[in-house]
């Protein structure tokens, strides 16, 4: 499988070094998270690795492929799918029909066959199982033809997930998928995400819920100031004291 | 009788912009000021052809579109990938550009003269003369492009034209092409508008550049915004306000140079109540007023 790394980025927003040279390889499987304090850059990393900001300086790679000024939809097509601290979901349609907007490569999404509709009731119909039963993984079946603003904040949270796996993506970038949910909720999603990782997803989270780092990551990156500080297994970066003291600080 | 035709006559016609416009406005979320350019487009390009060199109604309205599709990527390609209020400016201008063409371009457009004489269209062989047989064509075109647009945006093209209005970011994150739908989209819109025109000039057999001003193209934006934006029958509904009650206006008694100021005011007093008490419309899904 492709490792996914990153190679001297570097980003100014206003003077302020959102991300200072930050290198840093992502292992190709298992989940990965990635904390540090507010203003660390982990958002701005992410944003970077999907084609929302371009870089200042610094490349990306998927594997040899250089990913760094591909458009966000041509590296989501490469097989990434992430969400936003926001969410950034259709709230005005049911939650079945923002997960079909994810389904990828639709004969439907093409202007003759939307006319036409050669072969599209098909494909539809079996998106629309995929997606049910996506919907079924996260919990939320029974909530399909909801609008997706009538969900609490968790069951967006689990919405914004399904939609990810509908993309078939296998690297998955989460931007705090437990922050600000009902501790129920939270462990719910951490199972989630260890499934996940037996399905052979490649899962990259950033959070600020150490607790839930600690529970699910087989890696953790640490950032502060927009420089990655530390990197490594949890057990150890997790326990060393200055981490302990900048994160906290 | 045959007043009452032409009134339904415009109806089509208009439904015909109205619900192209609404494809673009209400689904996708562009709102353009280039309507009128391509529906003088259309009809330009088809009554040309058909002047000098006497092409069917049907081919001449079939070019006329793929004019308005084509000339739609000059507009397109470099404004799209912008933020949505560029995109406003953008055809405004090449609203007004299209327009100088038409009133300047004399060798070809014979300018403010405008072309007289554009032959009754024949379909298959049938030469339509009567406002009863020009009244099915309408009908016809008009249910066609309704249709079209029906289909694309009861699609999964549709669900991701409402995506792109809603959340770009989301879209682009979900590996849609943002680019390429908007463009497409615009293209259908443009090659409808066409359509229309070319469907006018062989109804009204005279066109000059006095029908194909930036004031059409807000006539259009408002029969889209007065019946509702991004809702199968809000295009219809507004156009058939907007070509039926200014008539109404006539037989209230005002002198006629009255009436054609009273209907301007109309338009304006209209869409500045809906925007105030309905910013949806009446049966929209989709506010302008964000």
């Amino acid at each position: 499988m492709d490792s996914f790394r990153c190679h001297e980025l570097c980003k100014v927003f206003d003077g302020i070094h959102a991300l200072a040279h930050v290198s840093t390889e992502i292992p190709s499987s298992g989940i990965t998270a990635i904390i540090g304090p507010n203003g660390a850059g982990k958002t701005t990393l992410l944003n970077v690795l999907t084609g929302f900001l371009r870089p200042d300086s610094g490349r990306c790679f998927l594997g040899s492929r250089e990913i760094t000024h591909l458009a966000p939809h041509r590296i989501a097509q490469l097989g990434f799918a992430r969400t936003f601290q926001d969410l950034r979901l259709i709230l005005q349609v049911s939650v079945m029909d923002n997960v079909l907007l994810a389904r990828p490569r639709q004969r439907g999404e093409r202007l003759l066959s939307a006319i036409l509709r050669f072969g599209v009731e098909r494909e539809e119909s079996q998106n629309r199982e995929e997606a049910m039963r996506l919907l079924r993984f996260v919990g939320l079946d029974k909530m399909a033809s909801h609008l997706a603003g009538e969900l609490s904040y968790g069951q967006q949270k689990l919405l914004t997930l399904a939609c990810c796996l509908a993309t078939e993506a296998r690297i998955l970038l989460l931007d705090e998928p437990v922050s600000g949910v009902h501790p129920e909720m939270a462990s719910q999603i951490l199972r989630l995400l260890r499934q996940l990782r037996i399905d052979g997803k490649l899962v990259v989270f950033i959070e600020h819920e150490i607790s839930a780092v600690r529970e699910v990551a087989d890696h953790v990156i640490v950032m502060d100031e927009g420089k990655v500080i530390a990197e490594g297994a949890p057990g150890d970066v997790l326990e060393r004291p200055e981490i302990l003291e900048a994160y906290l600080a | 009788m045959d007043y009452l035709l032409h009134i339904l006559i415009l109806v089509c016609i208009y439904s015909v912009l109205a619900v192209s416009l609404d494809l673009l406005a209400g689904h996708t979320g562009l709102l353009s000021m280039a309507h009128g350019a391509f529906y003088g487009l259309g009809a330009y390009t088809s009554a040309l052809l058909a002047l000098r060199l006497g092409s069917p109604f049907l081919v001449g309205t079939l070019l006329g579109m793929l004019v308005g599709a084509l000339l739609s990527l000059v507009v397109s390609l470099p404004s799209l990938r912008l933020r949505g209020d560029y995109f406003v400016i953008a055809t405004f201008g090449f609203q007004m550009i299209v327009w100088g063409v038409f009133n300047n371009w004399t060798e070809v457009t014979r300018g403010p003269l405008g072309i007289p004489g554009i032959p009754q269209p024949a379909v298959f062989g049938w030469v339509i003369k009567s406002h009863a047989g020009f009244m099915v064509l309408a009908a016809l075109l008009a249910v066609l492009a309704h249709w079209v647009v029906g289909r694309i945006t009861g699609s999964p093209f549709g669900r991701v034209l409402r995506a792109i209005r809603e959340d770009e970011l989301l879209a682009q994150s979900l590996g849609k092409n943002v680019f390429r739908f908007k463009v497409s989209a615009f293209a259908v819109s443009a090659a409808l508008a066409a359509m229309a025109g070319s469907l006018y000039a062989h109804y009204v057999t005279f066109i000059d550049p006095t029908s194909f001003t930036v004031m059409e193209s807000i006539l259009v934006i408002s029969m889209v915004i007065i019946g509702g934006a991004g809702s199968p029958w809000g295009p219809l509904i507004g156009t058939t306000m907007l070509v039926v009650l200014p008539e109404a206006l006539r037989f209230l008694g005002f002198p006629s140079s009255v009436a054609a100021n009273m209907r301007q005011i109309f338009y304006g007093v209209l869409l500045v109540v809906m925007m105030m008490g309905r910013p949806r419309g009446l049966v929209g899904r989709y506010g302008f007023s964000r």
